[in-house]
């Protein structure tokens, strides 16, 4: 004879429930003590609908003209900063990423500091990163390219090392048990499996990488940024919308082209 | 008898046309950018110079004023937790609204070109922006990541809606559930882990970029940070670095762990 037993469905184990509720109960009291530490005055706040509706009237009518004065070659200027970068960022992230992939190099010292490498270069802001480029190289292009440079390799790397570590190991094991040597391994085993990702990692940072060299301007590493800054520190509002809608635009543009290549390679 | 046959494969390696092509192009542009950007190997070595003596100085890092850079990185620290509150909570309406399988054309496209606004320009932008109609200091930081957090969370809350499962919404309607009632029972529980796992991330997200929005002077350790760099006093910025990058990876640590509680 069986007997009815009584069960009781519970979707979470005690301690998943506390688990759970143990970081909302940190969120929550980080939030408390944020919002009662955290120095806000509230007059600034009361004074801010004052504040925006006399910046937008001194934003509009926009300065239209200015675009093909002063905007249009500052904008290639970025572009060509972000795919620069981007390229630069490509290069150094290939051995990088190699480094930090643990089923290509077994050394865990090696796999360690790619992983340093990595987190380094994408805890650090862009802007940081253009500041630090600019104290080297001084003002302009080329310490822009090399701040994208550095600051896209975290992000390259660290997709580029997962797509190795999830390649199927089948073919690099016929290569090797052929005694193929090295490059062979990599060119023949790994390439090919990763590309497809290599590729649309590539044009997502890029699509990123437009967004940032922006920018970076503003604290001289060049492109559109710095005409951005100029027209911010003579107050010419009217300059400043014009080159905010420009960079909307590219932005868009960039967004599109991105998401249309990407449904062809993948 | 035993019959050969012959079959062709051909070659495994042979040379892919188009894939040179691309390299090709590849090297060509970027010798065409170098030289409009005027970016040259020369002014690249002696860059490398500066950089050994601004290496020097930044050795050994000055952590003397401790004092302002916990106080600094207390503030970052709390714009960034505000912000992704308030973030959050405007992004759960807004990407329900710039949801195209719940809500009609013409509340989806003010949604999502409100999205898109968010998401298109760097955070940096709109601190200056901020920083004019509210002042310097945290305020403004707040406001900005609140900002970019609604165009990232907005963007995939909305995505992640499009792909549910429509069976418990037409279920609940047939049943003639409230709308209300629709979109807490049938809705919400089929995107409730994803977006916890992007309100996670862009909590990182924000943490990286409340260290940057001081520079322009929206609070947080920035201002510091773009101070140090103005007074050319390298060992107090190498600190600094160090101890940003040391929070976002005891930022990191802490987001996998909770990632883990929410499988």
């Amino acid at each position: 004879m069986s007997s009815k037993q009584k069960h009781t469905w519970e979707r979470f184990t005690f301690s998943e429930r506390m688990a759970r509720f143990t970081v909302f109960l940190g969120f929550a009291v980080a939030l408390a003590v944020s919002l009662r530490t955290v120095e806000v005055i509230p007059e600034f706040l009361y004074d801010a609908p004052t504040q925006v509706a006399d910046l937008l009237t001194r934003m509009w009518p926009m300065d239209l003209g200015y675009y093909r004065e002063g905007i249009h070659e500052a904008m290639v200027e970025t572009l060509h900063i972000a795919s620069l970068g981007t390229l630069l960022a490509v290069v150094m992230a290939i051995p990088v990423g190699i480094m930090g992939a643990n089923n290509i190099i077994q050394i865990p010292l090696l796999n360690w500091l790619a992983k340093l490498i990595l987190v380094s270069s994408r805890s650090v802001n862009s802007l940081v990163w253009a500041l630090l480029f600019v104290a080297i190289f001084g003002p302009g292009a080329l310490a822009g390219t090399v701040c994208i440079g550095f600051r896209s390799v975290g992000f390259v790397g660290k997709l580029f090392a997962e797509a190795l570590e999830e390649a199927d190991p089948g073919p690099i094991e016929a290569l090797t048990a052929a005694g193929a040597p090295w490059p062979s391994i990599f060119l023949k085993g790994y390439w090919p499996q990763v590309a497809p990702a290599f590729w649309g990692i590539f044009l997502f940072r890029w699509d990123i990488n437009v967004r940032e060299s922006a920018v970076i301007g503003l604290v001289g590493a060049g492109g559109i940024g710095m005409v951005l800054d100029t027209a911010l520190n003579l107050f010419y509002w009217d300059r400043v919308s014009v080159i905010l809608l420009s960079i909307f635009t590219v932005v868009i543009l960039a967004e599109l082209l991105v998401t249309n290549i990407r449904k062809r390679i993948i | 008898m035993t019959t050969v046959t012959k079959q062709e494969y051909g070659s495994p390696f042979r040379i892919n046309w188009w894939a040179r092509a691309g390299w090709l192009i590849a090297v060509l542009y970027v010798m065409y950018a170098a030289n409009y950007l005027d970016v040259s190997l020369t002014r690249f070595i002696q860059g490398l110079g500066n950089g050994a003596a601004f290496l020097g100085e930044m050795v050994p890092p000055n952590f003397a004023r401790w004092k302002l850079l916990v106080g600094n990185l207390l503030e970052t620290v709390e714009i960034a937790v505000i912000a992704s509150a308030f973030g959050v909570l405007f992004s759960l309406p807004v990407g329900l609204l710039a949801a195209r399988n719940l809500m009609p054309p013409w509340i989806t496209w003010p949604a999502r070109t409100f999205v898109a606004l968010c998401r298109s320009f760097h955070p940096v932008i709109f601190a200056i922006l901020f920083v004019k109609a509210v002042g310097f200091g945290p305020l403004a930081g707040i406001l900005t990541l609140i900002f970019a957090s609604i165009g990232f969370i907005g963007k995939l809350f909305a995505e992640a809606i499009e792909e549910i499962s429509l069976k418990p919404v037409e279920a609940l309607r047939a049943a003639g559930a409230p709308f209300i009632s629709v979109i807490i029972y049938a809705v919400f529980p089929q995107v409730q882990n994803r977006f916890i796992g992007f309100s996670s991330y862009q909590f990182d997200a924000n943490l990286r970029n409340s260290t940057m929005v001081g520079i322009v002077g929206a609070g947080g350790i920035g201002g510091t940070l773009f101070a140090a760099f103005q007074r050319f006093d390298y060992d107090f910025l190498a600190a600094i670095l160090i101890s940003i990058i040391a929070l976002v990876m005891v930022s990191e640590f802490i987001s996998i762990r909770i990632k883990k509680v929410f499988q």
